[in-house]
């Protein structure tokens, strides 16, 4: 059974048909990349999977359940997690407590007894501290845990951003240019954490500008332009697309520079 | 469980001293002061349960322009409860704190739909028309002239409530109260919850964090804490006017709260306690308290935007240099 499926999803706004009809499935265990011009419409696809904005038509689906009305919050908690294009932390507060925070989610006690902070509850937000560490240690970031977010270089900020989605749990997660801005030695770092995510069962869709990163990680390539999938396939079969090529430099010759 | 706050204790000496000092000087104040002063320290009281409460509010990214109607609920809830229907004031007291919360919580529904400068004039629309139901509905709320004789807290026969300095104790026993509840919550992970949709809603809602109700939730508890503040105040002026309760409240409110900084718990106290004094000071000045307060206001947004909680951070360096003249290690 497919994991995330879309169908005939489509956002209007106003008279601009931001994404037209969008049919998409990922399978569990996939990553996948989603790739476009500038303005193709591939972070408000985004917005519409995870609930941010409501769409204009058609639907989506995770785990075969109809998420398309719910609320953002109730999509994290169902295990679909997302990033941010811009890197969109808690930045007062340090890059363990962000990781803290966004554990949220698994802390599982009411209100009252937060409130009470009862010999329970700190037993707990002692475990949650502890699965924060390890995540920022999976994303290279231990030795930063104490720094303030809004301080961070970069590329430990894109990291960050990540383990926090990651705190949440997730079976999917959706990653809005996670290597946006890196330099090539972070990219391939982080590209390859990504493919650690996936062995550790966590399904990925991503969007990303740096071709090289999105052809050698990818598994299959979603490929929209103008809010219309125009193709999908393995990354050589994308790259051979005559409309991808057309999309990307008008014509004029290959996209991809393996 | 007695070994662990043994510890606490020790680990916390230097605070947990500081404030048996403080406390300690708030029990003997009312009787090194006049009369009159102490009339004004039972306000204070009140008025910083109120800026307390507004706080808490805030520190999920709004500015409730509600949040003195919101004491005027608890004001007018309890003069309906103790000088209508008779009900005792140790009962009245919490009753019309949820009053309050129960009207903050039915407007929450709308309010926290809005952000930034929309909740700022959906709070204030909120509030002004609960101060007009007061105004027009003559029953149960008695229009302009408000509602009167409400009677002195009971409490043993040998203590007398009506006077200035039992009523302090009275006020400092319920704000110490609604501050430890409140400093409790600040410091829980319901209060770093409303940090974090403050720092950045979209954020949190991606993470699972349900924004909505915990904005509805902040606005409810602020707004019990305000009810209280309005029982102690009703209690205390043994009427209610909906003029009490008008904007020009809601400006000292703001004005305490800008002047002392809502990044910190004791930011707002220290603003309105400063305040409070100062005004106090310049009563001679009368018709130029006004002017002065909104220069203040306006060298506070341009010099110390952070507020008086602020001043400390920047003077730290300072220090520092004087420390390192003096020989003495910098402090971190």
């Amino acid at each position: 059974m497919a994991l995330l499926q879309l169908k005939n999803l489509g956002k209007d706004f106003g008279r601009l048909v931001a994404v037209n009809r969008i049919d998409l499935t990922v399978e569990p265990g996939e990553i996948r990349g989603l790739i476009g011009p500038n303005g193709s419409g591939k972070t408000t696809i985004f917005n519409l999977i995870t609930g941010f904005i409501p769409p204009s038509r058609g639907s989506v689906f995770f785990q075969g359940e109809d998420i398309t009305d719910l609320p953002p919050h109730a999509v994290a908690r169902r295990g679909l997690a997302r990033t941010f294009q811009l890197t969109t932390l808690f930045k007062e507060m340090t890059a363990l407590e962000n990781v803290v925070m966004a554990c949220h989610l698994h802390l599982r006690v009411g209100l009252w007894r937060q409130f009470w902070r009862t010999a329970r509850t700190r037993r707990r937000e002692k475990a949650v501290e502890f699965r924060a560490m390890e995540l920022l240690e999976f994303m290279g970031m231990a030795e930063r845990a104490n720094e303030l977010a809004g301080e961070l270089p970069h590329g430990h900020q894109c990291a960050l951003g990540i383990s926090n989605a990651l705190a949440t749990n997730p079976k999917m997660i959706l990653l809005d240019e996670p290597v946006g801005g890196m330099n090539p030695t972070e990219t391939a770092q982080t590209m390859d954490r990504i493919r650690r995510l996936r062995d550790l069962g966590i399904t990925v869709l991503l969007v990303e500008h740096d071709m090289k990163a999105v052809m050698s990680t990818c598994d299959r390539i979603t490929c929209i332009n103008f809010g219309n999938k125009i193709a999908e396939g393995t990354a050589r079969d994308v790259c051979s697309s005559q409309d991808v090529i057309e999309a990307y430099l008008g014509g004029t010759s290959g996209v991809c520079s393996l | 469980m007695i070994r662990r706050i043994l510890v606490y204790i020790v680990d916390n000496f230097r605070w947990i001293g500081w404030l048996m000092i403080l406390g300690a000087v708030l029990i003997v104040l009312p009787y090194m002061v006049r009369t009159y002063q102490v009339e004004v320290l039972i306000l204070l009281l009140i008025d910083i349960i109120l800026v307390v409460s507004f706080r808490l509010i805030t520190t999920t990214g709004g500015w409730s322009l509600a949040h003195v109607p919101m004491m005027g609920c608890g004001a007018y809830a309890t003069a309906l409860l103790t000088a209508g229907l008779g009900v005792p004031f140790w009962i009245s007291l919490p009753l019309s704190g949820l009053a309050a919360a129960v009207m903050a919580f039915i407007l929450s529904y709308p309010l926290a739909r809005t952000t930034g400068f929309a909740f700022f004039v959906a709070s204030f629309a909120a509030g002004d028309s609960l101060r007009l139901c007061w105004t027009r509905f003559k029953t149960p709320f008695g229009g302009h002239k408000g509602l009167t004789n409400i009677p002195v807290p009971e409490f043993f026969s040998s203590v007398d409530l009506s006077a200035p300095i039992p009523y302090y104790y009275l006020a400092l026993v319920i704000t110490a109260l609604c501050l430890l509840i409140m400093f409790r919550l600040d410091r829980s992970r319901i209060g770093h919850t409303f940090k974090a949709i403050s720092m950045n809603a979209d954020l949190s809602r991606s993470l699972g964090i349900n924004v909505t109700f915990y904005k509805m939730l902040a606005f409810t508890i602020g707004s019990f804490f305000a009810g209280v503040a309005g029982v102690l105040l009703a209690h205390r002026l043994w009427a209610v006017v909906p003029a009490q309760f008008g904007f020009v409240t809601t400006l000292y409110l703001l004005v305490w709260v800008v002047f002392g900084g809502t990044r910190t718990f004791h930011g707002p106290i220290l603003g309105v306690v400063v305040l409070t004094f100062l005004s106090e000071l310049l009563k001679p000045l009368f018709e130029w308290v006004p002017m002065i307060f909104g220069t203040i206001i306006i060298l506070t947004l341009i010099f110390f935007p952070e507020g008086l909680e602020g001043l400390g951070h920047r003077f730290t360096p300072w220090l520092d240099r004087q420390r390192f003249a003096a020989g003495d290690e910098p402090r971190h």
